[in-house]
C-alpha cells in the first residue's frame, strides 16, 4: 500500500468522514443516554455497521420489542443493501481475500462512493476501493467512540453538519446525470421516490421505491431487446 | 434478553443481506437482466438516497424545507460549474449549517 493511494482514498472519503463522525457522535450519545456502555458502541459499530439500523435497534431495545419483531424490522430496514451488491457483482469478483470485507462494508455511503469511481480509471483500483471502504468503517467506529466517551462535554454546535452526506449524494447524482446519456433511470428514481414518499410516508418509502424502480427498469430493458 | 446477543443476530441478518447477491451469482455468470440493471440501477438508487436524506422535511409548515432546498440547489449549481466534489460538499454543508443555526431557527 503506498501513500498516494491512501491520500487519494482519504480525499475521496472526506465528506463521509464529516457525516460519519458527527452521526457517530450522535449515536454514541444515544448509547450512553439509553444506559449502555462503550462495548455496545464498539460491537454495533464494528460488526453491525448500519447507521439507521443501529439507531432503530436502540429504540427497539428501549421498548422491549420482541426478538422476532426486531429481526423482521432488520430485514425491512436493510434489504436495500441487496440491491447495492447486485450492481457490483462483476467489479467485486476482482477481489480475492478482501472480497468478504468489501461485501460486508457496503453501506449507503460506501456504495455511493464506489459507484462514483466507476468511470475514473486512476481511482478504480482494488487498493483504493478497499481503502475507501475501510476508512469509512473506521470513521463510523471513531465517531461512535467519541460520542460514547466524551459526547456530553463537546462544546461545539455542529447541528446540520450531517448534511455533508446529503451533499455527497447530490454531487454524485449531478456527476451521473452529466456522464450518462440515458436519463430514464434518474427520472424513474425521482418520480417513484417522491410518489412513494407522499403515499407511504418517510419511514416506509425507500424499499418499496427501490423494488418498484427495479421492476420498471427490467420491463424497459426487455422492451429494448 | 441480552442486548449483545440481539446485536449479533441483527448483524448476522444484515451481513447475510449484503452477501446474498454475491452468493446467488457467485460463478460470475450473470443473467442478462441483472447485467443490464447493473448499468442503470445506480443512478436510480442515488436519487432515491437523496430523497431519503431529505425525507423528513415538511413543505407545509415552517421552515417549508427551505434550508434543504437552498443548500441542495447550491450543491447542484456549484457542482455543475466547478465539478469539484469537495468544494460542492463543503459550500453546501456550510450553507445548510448557517441556515438552520441562524436563519430558520
Amino acid at each position: 500500500m503506498n501513500l498516494t493511494n491512501l491520500k487519494k482514498a482519504f480525499i475521496l472519503t472526506i465528506p463521509v468522514l464529516l457525516g460519519y463522525i458527527f452521526l457517530g457522535i450522535a449515536f454514541g450519545i444515544l448509547v450512553v443516554s439509553s444506559g449502555y456502555n462503550v462495548f455496545f458502541t464498539l460491537l454495533s459499530s464494528s460488526i453491525l455497521y448500519a447507521g439507521s439500523m443501529q439507531f432503530a435497534l436502540i429504540a427497539f431495545l428501549k421498548e422491549n420489542a420482541s426478538l422476532i419483531s426486531i429481526l423482521v424490522m432488520t430485514l425491512f430496514i436493510n434489504s436495500r443493501h441487496m440491491f447495492y451488491g447486485l450492481t457490483l457483482i462483476e467489479r467485486y469478483s476482482k477481489f480475492n481475500k478482501l472480497k468478504p470485507y468489501m461485501m460486508f462494508s457496503l453501506t449507503d455511503e460506501t456504495y455511493a462512493l464506489i459507484c462514483s469511481l466507476k468511470d475514473k480509471e486512476d481511482y478504480n483500483s482494488n487498493t483504493i476501493l478497499f481503502l475507501v471502504s475501510f476508512l469509512n468503517h473506521m470513521y463510523w467506529i471513531a465517531g461512535g467512540l467519541i460520542g460514547t466517551l466524551i459526547g456530553n462535554v463537546l462544546p461545539i454546535n455542529a447541528t446540520g453538519i450531517d448534511f455533508a452526506m446529503t451533499a455527497l449524494f447530490v454531487a454524485i447524482v449531478v456527476d451521473q446525470y452529466k456522464t450518462n446519456k440515458d436519463h430514464f433511470p434518474f427520472y424513474t428514481g425521482l418520480f417513484i421516490g417522491i410518489a412513494s414518499l407522499i403515499i407511504l410516508g418517510p419511514d416506509n418509502f425507500l424499499l418499496p421505491a427501490i423494488i418498484l424502480s427495479v421492476i420498471i427498469l427490467i420491463i424497459r430493458n426487455k422492451k429494448y431487446e | 434478553m441480552n442486548e449483545y446477543v440481539v446485536i449479533l443476530l441483527v448483524s448476522f441478518i444484515t451481513i447475510f443481506l449484503r452477501f446474498l447477491p454475491f452468493m446467488l451469482f457467485k460463478n460470475g455468470k450473470l443473467p442478462k437482466t441483472i447485467e443490464k440493471i447493473g448499468d442503470s440501477l445506480p443512478s436510480t438508487i442515488m436519487i432515491l438516497l437523496v430523497i431519503y436524506c431529505v425525507k423528513n422535511i415538511n413543505i407545509f409548515t415552517y421552515n417549508y424545507g427551505l434550508p434543504e432546498l437552498i443548500a441542495v440547489s447550491i450543491v447542484v449549481l456549484i457542482h455543475l460549474y466547478k465539478r469539484n466534489m469537495l468544494l460542492s460538499i463543503f459550500l453546501g454543508t456550510i450553507t445548510y449549517m448557517f441556515l438552520i443555526q441562524y436563519v430558520f431557527i
